[in-house]
């Protein structure tokens, strides 16, 4: 457990984490394209997610075999997001029956909940 | 006993050379992350080929969840100052800073529980829902539920890490039981960045 790397300034990091999010709660009401509000998401939530991963789990000061381990499920996950991505040339679906059908249908399970 | 312990002493682990047991917590976190990404992959599938998706933060509101997000971020803060401070052999430390990382978990998940309540009394359940697709309805409540199971296995982990802890089980020597569930903690909070962007914002 000696750990022989000077500890990360966790307070830092955590500042930096309530920051993003704010910003990410700011960029969510943007009256900009959908497109650049759903890129500039991700692109935060990587970041958010790197600095948990680097920092507090301490990925920046292990070794680099040990970081291919913690990464093996990004491939995996890009592969099947490929593997998925011909059903989305098929037809659309559409769930919703009918808004009426939908509603009484509603009710009826709230209903249910309720008694 | 001790002799036979030193006999049979296994080799370093090369990846992790602390412990065998960091290098498997990496890898159960590996797997379980790929169960994550198939869930909001699926996510992804099914909303792009829907045509009535509602707008999530319409449903669902995003108030509460960004400060259920800030909570966890905050507990994930508590747990590294908890390692800390073992690290400096400080034990009350440790059981401070983790009741407090229990106290995060706990709160998230009765404003999940609240939330879920909210959200039910609306109509929207696992397999109806008014605002539009119910693929909607059911796709929340799996992957938000997943994720909450994790952090209910995580406030158990962490209660038992804090029992072990006030029964004098680490030291600054032996902290490694800490690190490991600070691995699992960090890792349930960093799914949550991932679902609170892919399910709330987007």
């Amino acid at each position: 457990m000696a750990s022989n790397h000077q500890a990360p300034n966790y307070n830092m990091v955590f500042i930096a984490l309530t920051i993003l999010t704010a910003v990410e709660i700011g960029v969510v009401f943007m009256p900009i394209s959908k497109i650049i509000v759903g890129i500039a998401l991700i692109l935060l939530a990587l970041v958010k997610a790197s600095l948990v991963a680097l920092y507090f789990m301490h990925l920046k000061y292990e070794k680099f075999a040990l970081g291919i381990v913690a990464l093996s499920p990004l491939l995996i996950c890009a592969l099947l997001i490929i593997g998925l991505l011909p059903d989305l040339a098929g037809t659309k679906h559409q769930t919703k029956v009918s808004a009426a059908a939908q509603v009484e249908s509603g009710e009826q399970v709230i209903s249910g909940v309720t008694e | 006993m001790s002799q036979v312990a030193a006999a049979i002493e296994p080799a370093e682990s090369p990846l992790t050379p602390d412990s065998w047991g960091k290098l498997g917590m990496w890898i159960f976190l590996a797997g379980d992350a790929m169960s994550f990404g198939a869930l909001l992959a699926g996510y992804g599938a099914l909303r792009a080929g829907s045509i009535d998706w509602p707008v999530p933060q319409e449903v669902l509101g995003i108030q509460l969840t960004a400060f259920m997000t800030f909570l966890l971020i905050c507990s994930s803060l508590t747990m590294v100052k908890g390692l800390a401070a073992i690290q400096q052999g400080d034990t009350k430390g440790l059981t401070k800073f983790l009741a407090l990382t229990i106290l995060g978990g706990v709160t998230f998940l009765g404003l999940q529980a609240y939330e879920w309540t909210h959200l039910i009394s609306e109509g929207l359940t696992l397999t109806h829902n008014p605002f539009g697709s119910y693929l909607f309805g059911t796709t929340f409540f799996l992957i938000t539920g997943f994720h909450g199971a994790h952090v209910t296995g995580g406030v158990i982990y962490l209660t038992v890490v804090v029992l072990r802890g006030l029964n004098g089980h680490y030291s600054a020597e032996n902290s490694n039981g800490v690190e490991l569930v600070g691995l699992y903690w960090h890792f349930v909070d960093l799914v949550w960045i991932l679902v609170f962007t892919f399910v709330y914002l987007i």
